[in-house]
């Protein structure tokens, strides 16, 4: 599976690239589900030592082990598989606070993991455009309520429920990297009731 | 200058209204019969003496009524008001400036007396009168930023400049036409203006940044923006449109003159001295279509106006249902004789 494309959009909609090997001390690579592509077409193309200094960090959620094997096999110095972006958070942040000058960020996947990721490294002073991101996989949305403001995870479909307080939420395209996600508003607000057929985010 | 602030509301019984001089001053922001976006900055220098363009911050009839509705704003929504760490300073910045101007425009309702960082502000029309430490946050009541915008009508953004932009790193926004700071907060120019349609083709936003990067100290700029709402609502947020929004349908022929509202910020810009931040004050100003059409010249340009305003806009701007009601309120108004060129109402 390639790099996901999607259409040109308003300009606070994170766009996404294509990893690619940087001169770096040290890598860290982080992915969830079908995000493990990215980072094995990446490692085609690395030298040994670019392996030697790495750290990968996959959370393979509905992936299960279609990737796990091959990407332990790439022998990179640290490999964690974690059952959750949640769980895999303290370990995150531990390695960022070692971050150094050279380090190279990675991030692959959902656009709810590179968002939170990207996020973390941004509070520790990392500039947003020296990380590299490509998106792979599932287009399920990170969304807020704009209401209650809750985070509702891996939303697919549009509108949809506010898992906090109910809503029926539409999906915009306004992204808020502080927040690591996009923004729902309610549907319905001047027609109660009136909700549209969900359909699948593209 | 003498000014009788009214006792009204902006919420449940709606009892906003404008006077007969309050109408006269409206800024009215069309120039001519037709509407398309435009940079439009001009320096905001003081244009005759009793309109909103005379003063740094205007002060009118509505202030204590709409300092008292922002204070429930933020007693429901804390997070209406959000200040970045780095952006204190700015605060600061923002808060002299405020006093400065106040007591300067309107020495018989603000006092400020500085005898080195010890100050003495007085506010009397909100009954305030304090002593603080300049530039030490634990003698104020709330941050700087904060202190000063709760006695200070319009939102407040304040833009950290870094990396040739503009970054909305803090602000005080409970009047703000259907935007979410506690979202957009954090954000580049680009980014906080992403939803708006048309403008970033046409390059409006490249060239308006150019010009408010290089605004200078002692030299603030303005424009004017527009939109339009149902009942004299200054809380038209994101937040609770799940509550407001439904009042859009409760316009008849009857009610319209009274209950549509035009909707007009005055927008200005002020480079901040010690953070070399900008400041971005966004003053609401509200008028009844019946307040509106008493001025013959401004009913048949408004008319005309509403009438060819692109469909991408009039939705953007939320009034595209109710736009064929509006029109016809407004047509009645409408002769099809020539206006005169400008804003004011009786030239």
């Amino acid at each position: 599976m390639a790099k996901t494309e999607f259409e040109p959009s308003i300009k606070s909609r994170p766009v996404y690239g294509e990893l690619e090997v940087r001169a770096g001390k040290s890598h860290l690579l982080i992915a969830d589900a079908e995000g493990a592509g990215a980072i094995l077409d990446l490692a085609k193309s690395a030298q040994k030592d670019f392996l030697a200094n790495a750290h990968i960090i996959y959370i393979p959620k509905n992936a299960g082990d279609k990737y796990t094997a091959q990407l332990e096999g790439l022998g990179a110095r640290q490999y964690y598989a974690g059952p959750s972006y949640e769980a895999a958070v303290p370990r995150i942040q531990r390695v960022l606070s070692d971050a150094s000058n050279g380090l190279q960020i990675y991030l692959a996947g959902t656009e709810g993991l590179m968002g939170q990721a990207m996020r973390e490294a941004t509070n520790i002073g990392y500039p947003y455009s020296a990380i590299q991101t490509e998106h792979r996989g599932s287009k399920a949305r990170r969304m807020q309520c704009v209401h209650c403001k809750g985070i509702t995870e891996d939303v697919t479909t549009d509108p949809f429920e506010c898992s906090h307080c109910g809503l029926n939420l539409f999906v915009r395209d306004h992204y808020s990297r502080r927040l690591a996600a996009f923004q729902g508003v309610c549907v319905d607000a001047e027609d109660p009731g009136n909700v549209p057929d969900k359909v699948e985010i593209t | 200058m003498n000014i009788r602030f009214n006792d009204e509301t902006f919420r449940n019984d709606y009892t906003f209204k404008n006077s007969d001089a309050a109408i006269k001053r409206f800024p009215f922001p069309f120039d001519k019969d037709s509407y398309m976006y435009a940079v439009n900055m001009e320096p905001h220098t003081p244009v005759r003496e009793g309109s909103v363009y005379y003063n740094s911050f205007d002060v009118d009839e509505h202030y204590v009524s709409e300092m008292r509705d922002r204070a429930m704003v933020l007693d429901e929504d804390p997070l209406r008001c959000q200040s970045l760490p780095h952006m204190e300073l700015a605060g600061w910045d923002l808060l002299e400036l405020i006093m400065v101007e106040k007591a300067k425009d309107y020495p018989d309702l603000f006092e400020l007396h500085r005898d080195g960082d010890n100050w003495h502000w007085i506010n009397k029309p909100l009954g305030i009168d304090d002593k603080f430490t300049f530039m030490d946050a634990t003698t104020l009541p709330y941050g700087p930023m904060e202190y000063i915008t709760r006695q200070t009508q319009g939102d407040f953004c304040v833009l950290d400049q870094r990396d040739d932009n503009l970054w909305m790193d803090a602000g005080m926004v409970t009047t703000q036409a259907d935007w979410s700071l506690d979202f957009d907060i954090g954000m580049n120019f680009f980014e906080w203006h992403a939803p708006v349609p048309l403008a970033h083709e046409k390059g409006i936003f490249v060239r308006a940044l150019k010009f408010l990067l290089n605004i200078q100290q002692g030299a603030p700029a303005r424009r004017l923006n527009w939109t339009m709402t149902v009942n004299p609502l200054l809380d038209t947020s994101p937040e609770n449109y799940h509550k407001w929004g439904i009042q859009k349908t409760t316009l008849t022929p009857e009610n319209i003159g009274n209950k549509q509202h035009l909707r007009v910020e005055l927008q200005t810009f002020f480079r901040l001295p010690r953070s070399n931040g900008l400041v971005f004050p966004i003053r609401c100003y509200l008028i009844k279509l019946e307040e509106l059409v008493t001025y013959p010249k401004w009913a048949r340009r408004f008319h005309r106006v509403i009438r060819d305003l692109p469909v991408e806009l009039a939705t953007y701007k939320g009034f595209i249902d109710n736009r064929p009601m509006i029109l016809e309120y407004l047509s009645q108004f409408d002769d099809g004789a020539e206006t005169s060129p400008g804003v004011w109402p009786e030239d």
